[in-house]
């Protein structure tokens, strides 16, 4: 299932906050065909993770590498540029561009040169070929192609998530971070989610921060899970919720072990 | 209320804008000289509010020293016309517009790392900077300025003449737009248009957000320079006052005024700005006040009031007057 080499490699990351470590000595590996889940309660330091990761914020210490290339301290753009992809929690839209114009936006990010090339001034942006169709692959990946002309600001919520993916796909990652992409979603939407993301397990490495139990438990080839800013279970979705530490900590305490039980 | 930007021009504006361009073709042939020397210069102003638009209307960066890149073109000219005889207009303006590039590629280093606030204080800051390296030194004309004797010579046609020099600013004003309206539409302008809306974003999908910005105001300062050069060149004369900060609070005020983000905004704004001054300056003594000495004064309140009443300033004016007639 898995190859040999992580496509993505963390190891022993750290974020401190003053005295605070919001992240600590985290290692995470991630492998194409796989969805690797990260669980834990709030403030347990996910989304901090997923921002080490893509670079919006700068670890204490700790590497990160990509395509067997160190990226430790490398800006968000750059990391982006070599194949990762990430989705906000907050939704992180362009409110006032149409759904399709975000997702060209995105798609425009793999083709561009210098934006010193004067060529790039006059050239007309809605007639890049493979820029438009990246974008539609997206559009109809993320199942908005009827919304395209939709303010994306005036989209409903959670066609703001699935445009927060759209975005994310459009440009064409090998490695995708989620932060939480079904949260705030209605039934149907999410089961549609649930779907894209395992068409998109066959040619990713996914990172998947998620709340949603049920979810998790469909998706999660590897589980880690997070508290207090520290892993205490990584491993196979089994093996983890057999884990006593886990039950306490996270898992079992309101419900009895079957209440997990994979569906 | 439709408060969309106004990036894509209704039809009923595009049709203003035709209007408005016959009436600047046909002016000079109506106009006495005073009247075709002042549209001239209002048009020069609005090359540098476009120029300006394209850093506070579409990127979202707001300069507070934009007059700076507008002085150094007009310098420039200065410099290099010797006293006795026209310099070539061809040679001339490539190098004046040049040097403004150059300062704001410079200083857009340095400045375009910072954000909102920032970025305005910074900008001022460097723009005060040139404005007293000028102010205070002899050989660079010191606070009188320098005069320019000639006219560029342009061999085709005669600059010295009104009418031609009034033509050629508006084939420069026609030129600017039409060029600037299609790099809104280009990769590039979508690319700025993004980064003003939400950089956080375009950074994680991969877009070097800082090349973008400086190529921008550079872009910009260029822009800014040819309105420089004209303005030199028209009133024979340049002085600091030209990169001072009153100069680029003006601009910024004109880009308001006119509505930010499409260029003709632009356009309409510095006319209109020129225009009210004008009004504004001419105001007659009442009561022992000489209401025409306090023209800032009014325009500071009319300026309050649109902001306040009109937001997306003349152009969302009349948009909106337009659709309201079209929907009843």
């Amino acid at each position: 299932m898995s190859t040999n080499a992580p496509l993505l490699s963390a190891r022993d990351l750290t974020k401190r906050f003053g005295g605070l470590a919001a992240v600590h000595q985290v290692s995470v590996d991630l492998w194409s065909g796989q969805i690797h889940a990260v669980i834990g309660p709030n403030g347990a330091g996910k989304s901090t993770l997923t921002n080490l990761l893509s670079g919006d914020l700068p670890a204490s210490s700790g590497t990160v590498s990509l395509h067997g290339q160190d990226i430790s301290g490398w800006t968000p753009e750059q990391i982006s540029t070599r194949g990762l992809g990430r989705s906000y929690q907050k939704t992180n839209i362009f409110r006032s561009f149409t759904v399709g114009e975000n997702v060209r936006l995105a798609a425009q990010s793999r083709s561009q040169p210098s934006p010193f090339n004067p060529l790039r001034w006059l050239q007309s942006a809605a007639h890049m070929r493979d820029v438009n169709a990246r974008a539609e692959r997206a559009l109809e990946l993320a199942g908005l192609l009827q919304r395209r002309d939709t303010l994306a600001g005036a989209a409903s919520h959670g066609e703001q998530r699935q445009l927060e993916i759209a975005m994310t796909l459009a440009t064409e990652p090998s490695v995708l971070l989620l932060d939480e992409p079904l949260a705030g979603m209605g039934v149907s939407e999410a089961e549609n989610m649930v779907q894209l993301l395992l068409r998109l397990k066959t040619d990713h490495a996914i990172l998947l921060v998620e709340h949603d139990i049920d979810a998790i438990f469909t998706l999660a080839d590897r589980l880690t899970v997070m508290v207090n800013g520290q892993v205490i279970a990584s491993g196979l979705p089994a093996e983890v919720r057999a884990d006593r530490q886990v039950q306490a900590a996270y898992l079992g305490e309101e419900e009895p072990t079957d209440a997990l039980e994979v569906h | 209320m439709n408060t969309t930007p106004l990036d894509t021009l209704p039809r009923s504006l595009h049709l203003v804008l035709a209007l408005g361009l016959c009436c600047l073709l046909a002016f000079p042939w109506v106009g006495t000289d005073f009247y075709v020397q002042m549209v001239s210069r209002m048009m020069i102003l609005a090359i540098f509010a476009m120029s300006l638009d394209l850093l506070q209307g579409v990127t979202g960066l707001v300069s507070l020293g934009h007059a700076a890149y507008f002085g150094v073109a007009g310098y420039a000219l200065a410099f290099i016309t010797p006293a006795g005889e026209p310099v070539s207009l061809y040679a001339s303006l490539p190098i004046a517009i040049g040097a403004s590039a150059l300062l704001a590629l410079v200083i857009g280093f340095l400045v375009v790392r910072t954000q909102g606030i920032y970025f305005i204080m910074v900008t001022m800051a460097f723009a005060q900077m040139v404005f007293y390296l000028f102010f205070d030194n002899k050989i660079l004309g010191g606070s009188d300025g320098i005069y320019i004797n000639f006219k560029p010579d342009a061999l085709l046609f005669d600059l010295e003449n009104k009418k031609v020099f009034y033509y050629f600013t508006l084939a420069c004003l026609i030129g600017v737009y039409a060029f600037l309206r299609r790099l809104l539409w280009s990769p590039f302008g979508r690319a700025l248009a993004g980064i003003r809306v939400n950089e956080h974003r375009m950074r994680a999908l991969g877009f070097g957000t800082f090349s973008h910005k400086l190529a921008a105001f550079t872009l910009a300062g260029a822009l800014a320079g040819l309105a420089g050069y004209l303005w030199g060149a028209q009133t024979g004369y340049v002085n600091p006052e030209l990169m001072g900060f009153h100069m680029s609070a003006h601009a910024i005020m004109m880009v308001i005024l006119g509505g930010m983000g499409n260029f003709a905004g632009a356009v309409i704004g510095a006319f209109s700005f020129e225009y009210l001054l004008h009004v504004f300056k001419d105001l007659p003594e009442i009561a022992g006040m000489q209401l025409g000495k306090h023209w800032q004064l009014w325009m500071g309140l009319f300026i309050v009031a649109l902001v306040v009443f009109a937001p997306r300033g003349i152009l969302g004016l009349l948009q909106r007057l337009f659709q309201s007639k079209g929907e009843s």
